[in-house]
């Protein structure tokens, strides 16, 4: 039998067709396919080496919905009982009358009290069929209307990286910037402040979307939000409490309240 | 018609089975999901990828899986010469029915139900071989908007002037078998890592024999261009991690 080989590194970036590794001794994972005795990217991404799976975390492409997840929608229409919502994805999303609001909502009562078109609303995917029909809600903590501020789209693939581990890249831009900051697992993103701290977030955030491929990311932000705001940043500090934040979330506040999701950023 | 008119040299000094100079780039048209940029010879073509989006008309939707829609456009000022005339044309519907059909077998949209892919091919200038041009930049932009492809598609014509056999006609080649007959003119679209064809036309006359050995000889030239494709899309990568645009 021929020998294995593997033929890109570990953090390479793959193309669609381009062989991995020729052999047997290696398995297809995530994003990779066999071609007879040759293991194939089968979509733009960064490649994974875990032992003897292949994998690829994409680099591009639109939101797919799942289960669990918390986004950033926009009501887009009012339906008879609920609010169209677009959540930057190929599909949109319903917000149904009992999932909106712990309110009592009389029969035939104006929605638009509660959502109105173009309201912005942090929400959390409740359902998703095997067609893409999607269910949102509004209960839950941090789930809420936005008011002011900005928002911007980045590729959602590249979402992961800007909230960073357990939420340390996003608070550390929240920190530097003063910021308030809300990113949504679809590539929405929230931020409000101060117009000129406004404009450093929106760069860092556009920032961080260009170069999430790049290794020492989190040295180069930091490097970036000093010298864009003049003040130092203490990293050990933010990921301290970064984690402390994320743990607390844990923790259920009261109890008829579902934790909070981990990946997603409230702002304090 | 005399069957003895020989081609003997080409007339721009390639190679029977060399291409003409060729440029790739990706992520060239920011607002899009991907974009790719293909330049062969004089040959340019932009491809824009937006998408998996909800789509429109809504009798067009498949529940089944998502849809690719491809447009091809010349632009008013891309032949030699004369206008063309803008809009849908007969030649630009048959064309990006064809390269629709030369993408469709590499692209997995099983997970956008009812959604398309749309691509909108655009040719500032062209001299022979746009729709290879086009198929090649469709493919850079669709694997730079993320979308899931088992391979590349490359495309480049092959064909026969007089009595020989090579790749990558431009115009000069092709018109001249207008009226000597003696010029088969056929773009083809190849998957790189299985050797499938996805795209066969043919304009002009060749022998079964001739026919299979001119692609034959041409695999090379494919594995090729999809490397030239596949490094468009890295040195997207390596720019955006230099801060570059």
């Amino acid at each position: 039998m021929k020998e294995s080989k593997l033929l890109a590194k570990d953090k390479d970036i793959v193309t669609p067709g381009e062989t991995i590794a020729e052999g047997m001794d290696f398995f297809p994972g995530i994003g990779t396919y066999r071609y007879e005795d040759r293991i194939l990217a089968n979509q733009t991404g960064l490649l994974h080496v875990e032992g003897k799976v292949l994998k690829t975390t994409p680099l591009a492409g639109r939101y797919l919905p799942a289960k669990n997840d918390v986004v950033i929608g926009r009501v887009s229409d009012i339906l008879m009982s609920g609010w169209r919502i677009d959540i930057n994805s190929p599909y949109s999303s319903v917000l149904p009358l009992k999932d909106a609001t712990f309110d009592f909502i009389k029969k035939g009562a104006d929605l638009t009290e509660y959502f109105s078109l173009e309201d912005y609303v942090v929400c959390k995917i409740t359902q998703v069929t095997s067609q893409n029909l999607i269910d949102v809600s509004m209960k839950g903590p941090g789930l809420r209307k936005l008011r002011g501020g900005q928002f911007i789209l980045v590729n959602a693939a590249k979402v992961p990286r800007i909230i960073g581990r357990q939420g340390s890249m996003v608070s550390m831009v929240k920190k530097g910037t003063g910021c308030q900051i809300a990113v949504g697992q679809n590539g929405i993103v929230w931020i409000s402040g101060e117009p000129t701290s406004e404009i450093i977030a929106v760069e860092a955030v556009r920032k961080i979307e260009r170069e999430a491929h790049v290794s020492g990311l989190t040295d180069n932000m930091k490097k970036f939000l000093e010298e864009r705001t003049g003040t130092k940043l203490d990293l050990e500090q933010i990921k301290r409490e970064a984690e402390a934040e994320s743990a607390a979330a844990e923790q259920p506040r009261f109890q008829s309240r579902p934790p909070r999701e981990e990946s997603f950023q409230e702002d304090k | 018609m005399s069957s003895d008119l020989k081609y003997e040299k080409r007339h721009d000094g390639r190679d029977w089975l060399e291409t003409r100079p060729i440029e790739a780039k990706a992520g060239v048209i920011k607002k899009a999901d991907g974009s790719g940029y293909f330049k062969i010879g004089k040959t340019e073509a932009y491809a824009a990828v937006y998408g998996p989006r909800e789509m429109h008309p809504k009798f067009l939707q498949n529940p089944k899986g998502g849809v690719l829609r491809c447009n091809y456009n010349m632009m008013p000022f891309s032949g030699a010469g004369e206008r063309v005339r803008p809009g849908p044309s007969r030649r630009s519907k048959e064309i990006s029915m064809v390269t629709d059909k030369s993408l469709v077998p590499v692209v997995n949209l099983d997970d956008f139900p009812n959604a398309v892919v749309d691509v909108y091919i655009e040719l500032p200038q062209t001299d022979a071989g746009s729709r290879c041009a086009g198929i090649c930049a469709a493919a850079i932009a669709l694997a730079d908007a993320g979308i899931q492809m088992k391979d590349m598609v490359a495309a480049i014509s092959v064909g026969k002037v007089g009595d020989k056999l090579m790749v990558d006609l431009d115009y000069e080649e092709e018109a001249w078998g207008e009226h000597s007959g003696l010029v088969a003119d056929i773009p083809v679209a190849m998957v790189p890592s299985t050797g499938e064809i996805t795209l066969l036309q043919m304009d002009g006359k060749i022998t079964k024999e001739d026919l299979l050995k001119a692609i034959e000889q041409a695999r090379p030239v494919f594995e090729k261009i999809a490397e030239v494709q596949r490094q468009a899309i890295k040195d997207k990568f390596a720019r955006w991690a230099r801060g570059e645009e």
